[in-house]
């Protein structure tokens, strides 16, 4: 089935994006995250201009994370006000990543920088998931119960001033501390073309110390807003985003996060984490391999430019 | 001297008046439309050589056809190794670099005519003039100008086909050439050239276009020329989605 993209200008095999999409909807339900940092480099290698690539997926991340945040929604797993603060905040923090991926951009080695910030947040976030999941499951292979994980915030969370009650969340912190996460992971998806819930959620879980039910339905649900104002902004600023691909992604991503988020209910939690840990940390070595390995092709072409 | 020279130049004229080979040429489309099923295309390029009195010379003549799509900028730059990093290094940029080209011809480039005639009418990949518009020097441009032209042609987009040229009884030619799915739209053109003993005796050009339709175009130029309300769709139609397929879901439960 070969779609010819109005925006990408070249012909893809429709069932390929719809299937790569219905994947990476599989893992946005399942962990909360929105995906775009499979999407992004997926698409990319699969030859769409990697402009397109990364508002495309934003589109297509937007939908995916309605489909699960509905599902988690429903069952009462979404804090609001938490979902609130940390959308104000990813604004915030989306406006100042756009000031310092235009300077990157000047300076010509934006994809260089995209891809160290990527190797560098996967390995980190990959190593601590692959950490604790192995310690988890090994108490449970021991036979002694799993240490209890205890929800509890970093140090200076508590020291900010002013308290809000979230309630979702079991939380009783200062606002400030939400907000400021929430700014620096807008920063972070603007610069690297992604919804930014594989930083959201373990921050979530490790700074925060939110509870561990509430985490994935809040995540998802201030993606929606984040990748919705990324569409935004990249269809004014750049036209950039490419419909025919987004709704190609989304036919295969509605479907796979509401598979996603039923897989999720059954899974042992740590069974789940460990995959996502190895997913992330694969994904890390791929774009590790290509910034050190000898290129095939020495030269890189930028078309207008 | 100069008299002989304009002696030449007369008997010249005067030889070319008395007998000119005119080429006649016919394309199989005169506009390319690209639509949601668009898998790239063909063109036939086809015609005749029209000899004088209808005679046809004693040796098979040498046809070589150029098609070639909207020039533009392009900034090729080298990868170096940065601290175990390979970065973006050295560019060089080519001002006018053709989104789209393709030769055929009856025999090698090479064999064709010397380089002086392929480099005046562009004939052959490594004689297109693309421009470039740094301070590198010769060498430097050079290799930038093969990256270039590698690059290209592993997407399709540049080709050279010897013996792409059927010719049929001495005075018919025709060639298929092959656009890929990622042709650039815009103005094309096919020239043909008929190359006799090394020198090009008769040339002629054929215009066409490749633009989108139907459902393409439109969206093409709604995004470009609406964007926000593109935007704005494209988020709305993310979301319905995304809730249209939660409520699927939901009601099997």
């Amino acid at each position: 089935m070969d779609i010819y993209l109005p925006i990408a200008e070249l012909s893809v095999n429709g069932l390929l994006i719809i299937l790569l999409g219905g994947g990476v909807g599989f893992l946005s339900g399942m962990f909360g995250v929105g995906g775009g940092f499979l999407t992004t480099p997926l698409l990319i290698f699969y030859g769409i201009p990697p402009a397109v690539a990364v508002a495309s997926s934003a589109t297509q991340i937007t939908g995916a994370s309605v489909s699960g945040a509905l599902a988690y929604l429903q069952r009462g797993q979404v804090d609001l006000r938490m979902g609130g603060v940390l959308v104000a905040g990813g604004l915030v923090g989306a406006g100042i990543g756009q000031i310092i991926f235009s300077a990157l951009q000047t300076v010509g080695q934006i994809d260089i920088v995209i891809a160290l910030v990527y190797v560098l947040f996967l390995s980190i976030i990959g190593g601590l998931m692959l950490r604790d999941a192995l310690r988890a499951l090994q108490a449970v292979r021991a036979g002694t119960p799993a240490p209890a994980r205890r929800a509890r915030h970093l140090p200076w969370v508590a020291a900010l001033p002013g308290r809000m009650k979230f309630a979702r969340s079991g939380l009783y912190i200062s606002p400030l501390a939400p907000l400021l996460l929430g700014a620096g992971v807008g920063v972070l998806t603007v610069i690297m073309g992604i919804g930014g819930g594989f930083i959201m959620v373990p921050a979530m879980v490790y700074i925060l110390g939110m509870r561990a039910q509430a985490v994935v339905g809040t995540s998802l649900f201030q993606i929606i807003f984040v990748t919705a104002a990324t569409t935004l902004l990249h269809a004014t600023a750049s036209n950039t985003v490419d419909i025919v691909l987004a709704l190609l992604l989304l036919l295969g991503g509605v479907a796979g996060a509401q598979l996603g988020v039923r897989a999720a209910q059954k899974l042992s939690p740590d069974r789940l984490r460990l995959a996502l840990a190895l997913i992330v940390l694969a994904v890390a070595v791929r774009l590790a391999i290509g910034l050190t390995w000898t290129p095939a092709e020495p030269f890189a072409l930028f078309e207008g430019a | 001297m100069i008299g002989r020279l304009a002696l030449c130049g007369l008997l010249w004229l005067a030889l070319a008046g008395a007998a000119p080979v005119r080429l006649i040429t016919q394309l199989s489309q005169a506009r390319i439309d690209i639509n949601t099923s668009f898998r790239g295309a063909e063109l036939l390029v086809f015609g005749a050589i029209q000899y004088p009195r209808g005679a046809t010379p004693d040796r098979p003549p040498d046809i070589a056809i150029v098609v070639r799509g909207p020039s533009a900028p392009v900034t090729v730059r080298r990868k170096t190794r940065l601290a175990g990093i390979w970065v973006n290094g050295a560019a060089v940029r080519f001002e006018s670099v053709p989104g789209f080209y393709a030769v055929a011809a009856t025999r090698p480039i090479t064999a064709l005519a010397d380089e002086r005639i392929t480099a005046i009418y562009e004939i052959g990949t490594r004689n297109l003039q693309l421009s470039p518009a740094s301070g590198a020097d010769d060498a430097t441009t050079r290799a930038f100008e093969a990256g270039l032209i590698a690059a290209r042609a592993r997407a399709g987009l540049f080709a050279e086909r010897a013996g792409g040229v059927q010719i049929t009884r001495g005075v018919l030619y025709s060639a298929r050439i092959a656009l890929p799915a990622a042709v650039p739209v815009g103005d094309y053109a096919a020239e043909i050239h008929l190359v006799d003993r090394g020198r090009v005796i008769a040339s002629t050009s054929a215009p066409f276009r490749i633009a989108k339709s139907g459902f393409e175009r439109w969206v093409y130029v709604a995004a470009h020329e609406h964007s926000l309300a593109y935007g704005l769709a494209a988020v709305l139609a993310a979301v319905l989605a995304g809730a249209t397929a939660a409520a699927i879901t939901q009601r099997r439960w």
